[in-house]
């Protein structure tokens, strides 16, 4: 086993190709991941805002589902859905809900009162100032909770080629059944690049988005 | 398709309850590496964490290693460890697995440790200095007594990872829970693959749960509790990434 070189080069240049295939299928499957997300996440973040008794018992269910692992989160789903994008999918947006929705209303409620009430002395109706005030004004923290999913996202893929997906991390598992260190290398290295290089786009697109933020003490 | 009759099948089935496949060994095995890994962990990132945040030094680094933590995709992680330990022959101990966790570990107790200590009250401390309090007496009396809330609730992050993670070390020819999905996965057994996943599930809650209790009765009974509302957010202060600063993320 060991007589075996650590990383061939050579190997990871014949498959280029591949590589930029399973490059795509990371990022769509992280995107769509984010994206429903935020679609289911949006609703009820608004719902748990104005209506705060259901807050506690939505983060609650949210919090259960984030709390379990993604490997048995995988199991649960795939004896109904298969071994498939659905499957994977279903799993990674669960993921997301409860980072999301904590940001979308803690970025609420961080907008200062006297803002709203000089809205309201303005004669704003309710849902103008959720639209025209407390949401732009909401925007970096949601714009965080975006960034923080859409990263964990990245690493959660990779687990999804246990249920026949997986983006890059598919090379982890091609590596490991093989006793092939180089493919499990190149997925493990892959897959941490692009979390870590999406975390630094992300950081910086949060930083041009909210420009007063860039003195000491933060946003809200 | 299988049903939940299966599943209690499954687990009602003596077979599963015995022998070095068994429910029992397998949970000692999660537990084993998942405990190893976290107590190896708490001191090293305690330790950092508390002096980064009293001494004010290293502080970017500090950052730059939650934000890297946060981002590091765990099987990515463990899943390096395997070659790595093929290459050196290193065997198939625990070893591979239980420091890929430690790793995986370490960043969320230093982070929120040293945001912990790094946000206990400036009067507070002039406070105690003014009393004669040294530097040392200062963090053992004050700095840490208040943020060990805020360090239990890194450590119950890292706790609640490291099992979720170990769950992968099935994948990786290691042992725990994980093995029963894997393996159910690998013979087409639904039953299996239900009843693993429900054992983790539960493991990771229960955990979850356990050091919520502990985080409840290691906060320091101040005067002014109201007060903590307007402190950062305790639970996702490691994930926010940036603790202190504009990594606002609103939690518990």
């Amino acid at each position: 086993m060991s007589g075996q070189p650590f990383f061939r080069f050579d190997w990871v240049w014949d498959h280029r190709d591949d590589i930029m295939t399973r490059l795509g299928e990371h990022l769509e499957l992280t995107l769509i991941a984010v994206f429903l997300g935020f679609l289911i996440a949006f609703p009820i973040s608004l719902f748990a805002y104005r209506h705060r008794r259901v807050y506690a018992p939505i983060t609650w269910v949210a919090g259960i589902l984030y709390t379990i692992p993604s490997l048995a989160l995988f199991a649960f789903l795939a004896p109904f859905t298969g071994l498939s994008v659905t499957t994977a999918e279903m799993g990674l947006v669960s993921y997301t809900l409860l980072i999301l929705i904590r940001n979308i209303v803690g970025g609420l409620d961080g907008v200062p009162e006297d803002v709203r009430e000089v809205a309201r002395g303005m004669g704003y109706t309710p849902r103008q100032m959720l639209w025209k005030v407390e949401l732009p004004l909401a925007v970096p923290v949601i714009f965080a909770g975006v960034r923080i999913a859409t990263v964990t996202t990245i690493g959660l893929v990779t687990v999804t080629a246990l249920i026949g997906q997986g983006g890059f991390g598919y090379f982890i598992l091609q590596g490991l059944s093989r006793f092939f260190s180089t493919a499990t290398i190149l997925g493990a290295v892959l897959s941490i690049a692009l979390a870590v290089l999406a975390d630094r786009l992300l950081i910086a697109m949060e930083h041009r988005l909210t420009p007063w933020a860039r003195a000491r003490g933060g946003a809200v | 398709m299988e049903t939940f009759q299966d599943v209690t099948a499954w687990f009602s089935d003596p077979v599963n309850w015995s022998g070095p496949q068994g429910i029992p060994q397998r949970l000692m095995e999660h537990l084993q590496y998942s405990w190893v890994a976290v107590l190896l962990a708490a001191p090293v990132g305690v330790a950092l964490g508390t002096y980064i945040g009293h001494a004010r030094r290293f502080e970017f680094i500090t950052v730059t290693t939650a934000n890297l933590g946060r981002a590091l995709p765990s099987f990515a992680i463990l899943a390096l460890a395997f070659p790595i330990a093929l290459h050196y022959n290193l065997g198939f101990s625990i070893w591979p697995t239980v420091a890929a966790l430690f790793f995986l570990a370490v960043p969320p107790i230093l982070t929120n440790t040293y945001v912990g200590v790094k946000e206990v009250d400036a009067d507070t401390v002039e406070s105690a200095r003014g009393m004669g309090m040294s530097g040392s007496q200062v963090l053992r009396r004050i700095e840490v007594p208040l943020a060990a809330p805020l360090i239990v609730t890194g450590i119950r992050t890292a706790a609640v990872q490291v099992v979720a993670t170990a769950t992968l070390a099935a994948v990786v020819a290691g042992g725990g829970l994980g093995r029963f999905i894997v393996d159910g996965f690998a013979r087409q057994r639904g039953d299996m693959i239900l009843g693993g996943a429900f054992l983790v599930a539960a493991l990771a809650i229960l955990t979850e749960v356990f050091f919520a209790f502990v985080e409840r009765s290691v906060k320091p009974r101040t005067a002014s509790q109201d007060r903590s509302r307007f402190k950062p957010p305790y639970r996702h202060a490691a994930q926010a990434g940036r603790p202190g600063g504009d990594g606002y993320v609103p939690g518990a």
